[in-house]
């Protein structure tokens, strides 16, 4: 997914007295340009009289880190220690907040750092350079001679802590352009011993998340939804409901997706709700299994494309044709669950205007529209509360806010005048879709006599995620949704005569944005058919790859430069312990170059060990080296945790998972141990939550198909790959 | 059904019905939310409390059986080995989204208050049912090694 907005109106700076407290940020002047004279405010980091910091979080706090980044930008510029940083989530208002790269409010597409690199230093060192002109002013001497440390400003002999100054900085003007550290002066950006923001309130149980909201008089809702994918409610029965203690009523939600059981707390919705029976009309769901499912994909990649996302079909045929060898290749990817820990759920209370939203909410500006439309009220007065959230990877925001206008029906629907929960169970999360759409791909690669690529035939097929919803303009071009191409049409490899074709896959199941998107395939694609080149060409994986790499591109640059680091750091060229092997993949997704080596051990037959995954990532400016470091960990896991052994499957229409006992979780013995090494570098952050995720799947399957079978039918464990 | 429950030192009342999940009395009744909802049959291990000191599935743990027992949350947790967990967990910076933390906390400790110095594989055996989608696994680990290490100092 690649979102590029213009940074409209980015660098006009604004001061507000706000209490007794500097408060400084930016008049992004999107929403309101033209409209003279009236800047509007964006409080971006407030220094209180008693010199408390605080940086406002303009993104979701997911576990990626983002709230503790924006701290160190802050505590950077203003030189503090990290920990002398507090963090608040920002309130919802895309005129203050927005995301400069989605031109709204809202967290994905690993932009967080990215887009707030610059926003936040800024408004940290404009904040110095206010502290440090009052000083200079009062005490009759050059600003310039004022120096700022550990909260205490200092010049000629005097000392006085920055809060001291806080209200006389206030009446400054705002430097225009502030002057930034410049990177041989960091002290915490860079630091690989800062510690996270959110360690404290995350070990001691009070860390509070959308679950965990109590409010006064509040009531829980859950959905009974369709079994199937398109069915549409035609009764209900609620009879037996009535026995469960703290049942409140049964609704039909007026979409037909449903019926909404609420009651006085959470036990009790989901007991009323095992106590309903619902008939559905499934003629317009979609009632496949998962054989035929696959087989329509399958179908769809060895037929022409129906659009083309690259190259021309029948030139990339007659290379093929006029090559010394093709190599080809299927592909399937089941549909995927995100599976956050914290299962979906968020509360709508009444206000004096409208509602607040409390959730742990990825885009907060697609909330409220959501929340305004079904409500029929403004949107400014819908507020939101942004808590922490129990990880998303893409689950907490869809292009239909689903979950969102769940809730405000339910909010709407019990009256309107108290606070309602709702609240999904493992079950709704694992069955109820917004799925990684399942996904199958055919790659003929044609290779001269030395081996070498001559043309590169790749057709893809899969039901698009943005295609006809409201980023569409951005995002589909001649048909072509490029979240289901990413990373083929657009790879940094040198390929000649490539053709990419794609097939729009048809269905009800409804799907979503899954860590890393359509990089979640592609890449499991590229770098499997890459070794089975290299393999094809008695070439070694890492030299075939590099040869490709040479064109001598920035991009090729970096994406060679983290693939040596990972080949140099896990010994690449060494012998390896017997019975052990070893596999490479490298790949850019989000700005961010990551490169992997898996070492196994055992065999496909009686059982494979993950003893090592070795890392390289080249992010650009690295600003907490152990937020990235953790970032690859997770992504790691989660994307060989899924090509293992996940996926979703049905049954005539009916998905055959229920909770973690069928849809299993990585657990903590699967890998055993993971290393990562960040490339130093002066270029501009780009995004860890995502980028390590879609090589790990093909370096594993690479190491494995050494000495065993290559897999190219996800899950593993489903196409004769054991694990121990 | 009104029962008594004994909850981090606190006797506690409620009045829920018979087979409520302790895990909801926790949450819904007594307002403890530090306690996770992650499954609800006890796959993930986020709902882990200590009942008499043993790390129990509080999601599949019934109001009527833990009558008279002491159960004690992430809230309520207070022991030298507790403090050492929760120094390492800091140290090691083991959080992420940080929604399965309590539960592998308490296992945790339940794990270094019978064996103070666990193996990597005793450590992967004890932990294996507390899931963490971050996959923040190997820092766990590696926490629960370092709460070990700062025990035996």
């Amino acid at each position: 997914m690649t979102i590029q907005l213009s940074r409209r109106g980015f660098l006009k700076s604004v001061s507000a007295m706000s209490g007794t407290a500097l408060v400084i940020g930016f008049d992004t002047g999107n929403a309101l340009a033209g409209d003279d004279g009236a800047a509007e405010f964006t409080p971006l980091v407030r220094i209180a009289a008693d010199g408390r910091v605080t940086a406002l979080i303009k993104h979701f706090e997911c576990g990626q880190g983002a709230a503790t980044g924006l701290a160190t930008l802050i505590a950077e510029e203003l030189s503090l220690a990290l920990d002398q940083v507090e963090v608040e989530f920002a309130p919802a208002d895309a005129s203050k907040y927005a995301n400069l790269l989605f031109g709204i409010q809202g967290t994905g597409g690993s932009t967080a750092m990215a887009n707030s690199y610059m926003q936040y230093r800024q408004a940290g060192a404009a904040a110095r350079d206010m502290l440090a002109a009052a000083a200079a002013e009062a005490w009759g001497v050059p600003a310039s001679s004022v120096t700022l440390a550990d909260g205490q400003l200092k010049a000629a002999g005097n000392t006085a802590a920055m809060g001291d100054f806080v209200v006389s900085a206030s009446a400054l003007d705002v430097p225009v352009n502030p002057r930034l550290k410049d990177p041989s002066e960091f002290m915490v950006i860079g630091n690989p011993n800062t510690r996270r923001r959110d360690n404290g309130p995350k070990t001691d149980g009070t860390a509070v998340y959308a679950m965990d909201l109590h409010l006064e008089n509040q009531i829980v809702a859950v959905v009974l939804r369709s079994p199937r994918f398109g069915g549409t409610l035609t009764s209900f029965d609620d009879s037996s409901a009535g026995d469960v203690h703290g049942f409140i009523r049964a609704v039909a939600l007026p979409t037909g997706t449903g019926v909404l059981v609420y009651g006085q707390n959470t036990w009790a919705a989901l007991q009323a709700r095992e106590a309903i029976s619902a008939e559905w009309d499934f003629s317009q769901a979609d009632n496949r299994g998962s054989d035929q499912i696959k087989a329509d994909l399958l179908a769809a990649v060895n037929a022409d494309a129906e659009f083309d996302a690259k190259g021309n079909a029948l030139e990339t045929s007659a290379l093929l044709e006029n090559s010394a060898q093709v190599i080809e290749r299927d592909f399937f990817f089941p549909y995927l669950a995100h599976a956050t820990m914290e299962p979906l759920t968020c509360t709508i209370s009444p206000t004096e205007s409208g509602v607040m939203l409390h959730d742990g909410c990825q885009m907060p500006t697609a909330a409220q529209m959501a929340l305004a439309a079904v409500l029929q009220i403004p949107q400014e007065n819908v507020e939101v509360t942004t808590l922490y959230a129990g990880g998303t990877f893409g689950r907490r925001s869809t292009q239909n806010a689903d979950y969102h206008v769940e809730a405000a029906l339910a909010f709407a629907l019990n009256g309107g005048q108290q606070p309602v929960k709702l609240v999904w169970s493992r079950e709704d999360d694992i069955r109820s879709g917004y799925y990684r759409p399942a996904m199958a791909h055919k790659v003929r690669i044609g290779l001269d006599e030395d081996g070498r690529i001559v043309g590169w035939d790749h057709r893809v097929s899969g039901k698009p995620i943005f295609k006809g919803g409201p980023w569409d303009a951005f995002i589909v071009q001649n048909g072509v949704d490029s979240s289901s191409v990413e990373g083929v049409h657009d790879t940094p490899y040198d390929i000649p005569g490539q053709y990419v074709g794609l097939t729009d896959g048809k269905s009800p199941i409804s799907v979503n944005w899954w860590r890393s998107v359509g990089h979640s395939h592609t890449a499991y694609v590229m770098e499997t058919m890459m070794d089975i080149a290299a393999a094809a060409a008695g070439r070694d994986p890492v030299d075939y790859r590099m040869e490709y790499l040479s064109g001598g591109t920035t991009d090729q640059m970096r994406m060679a430069g983290v693939l040596q680091l990972a080949a140099e750091k896990s010994g690449w060229n060494e012998s390896i312990a017997k019975g052990g092997n070893r596999g490479v993949a490298v790949h850019k997704s989000f700005g961010t170059f990551v490169a992997e080596v898996v070492e196994i051990s055992g065999d496909a037959e009686d059982g494979i060990v993950i003893e090592k995954v070795t890392c390289a990532v080249d992010c650009g400016v690295p600003v907490n080296p152990d937020v990235i470091a953790a970032q690859m960990e997770s992504g790691i896991g989660y994307g060989i945790g899924h090509v293992m052994r996940n996926e979703i499957t049905f049954t005539d229409g009916e998905v055959d998972q229920f909770n973690f006992p069928d849809y299993e979780p990585l657990r903590i013995s699967d890998i055993r141990s993971i290393e990562t090494h960040i490339v130093p570098s002066t270029e501009a952050p780009t995004g860890v939550g995502e980028p390590s995720t879609p090589p790990s799947g093909p370096a594993l399957a690479n190491a494995i198909a050494v000495a065993g079978p290559r897999v190219t039918h996800l899950p593993m464990t489903a196409n004769g790959v054991s694990f121990a | 059904m009104l029962s008594s429950i004994n909850i981090n030192g606190q006797t506690r009342s409620v009045d829920v019905p018979e087979g409520m999940p302790l895990l909801w009395v926790i949450r819904d009744e007594l307002e403890l939310t530090g306690t996770k909802f992650g499954c609800g049959v006890a796959s993930c291990g986020a709902c882990t409390v200590h009942v008499d000191g043993e790390p129990t599935r509080s999601c599949v743990t019934y109001v009527e059986d833990v009558e008279g027992a002491e159960i004690t949350t992430i809230e309520g947790v207070a022991s030298e080995v507790a403090s050492a967990v929760n120094q390492a967990w800091n140290e090691l910076n083991v959080v992420q989204c940080g929604y399965c933390q309590s539960g592998q906390i308490m296992s945790a400790i339940g794990l270094l208050s019978e064996n103070r110095n666990p193996s990597v594989k005793d450590i992967d055996d004890y932990m294996w049912g507390n899931a963490c989608r971050c996959a923040t696994y190997q820092r766990i680990r590696a926490a629960v090694q370092r709460a070990s290490q700062i025990l035996e100092a």
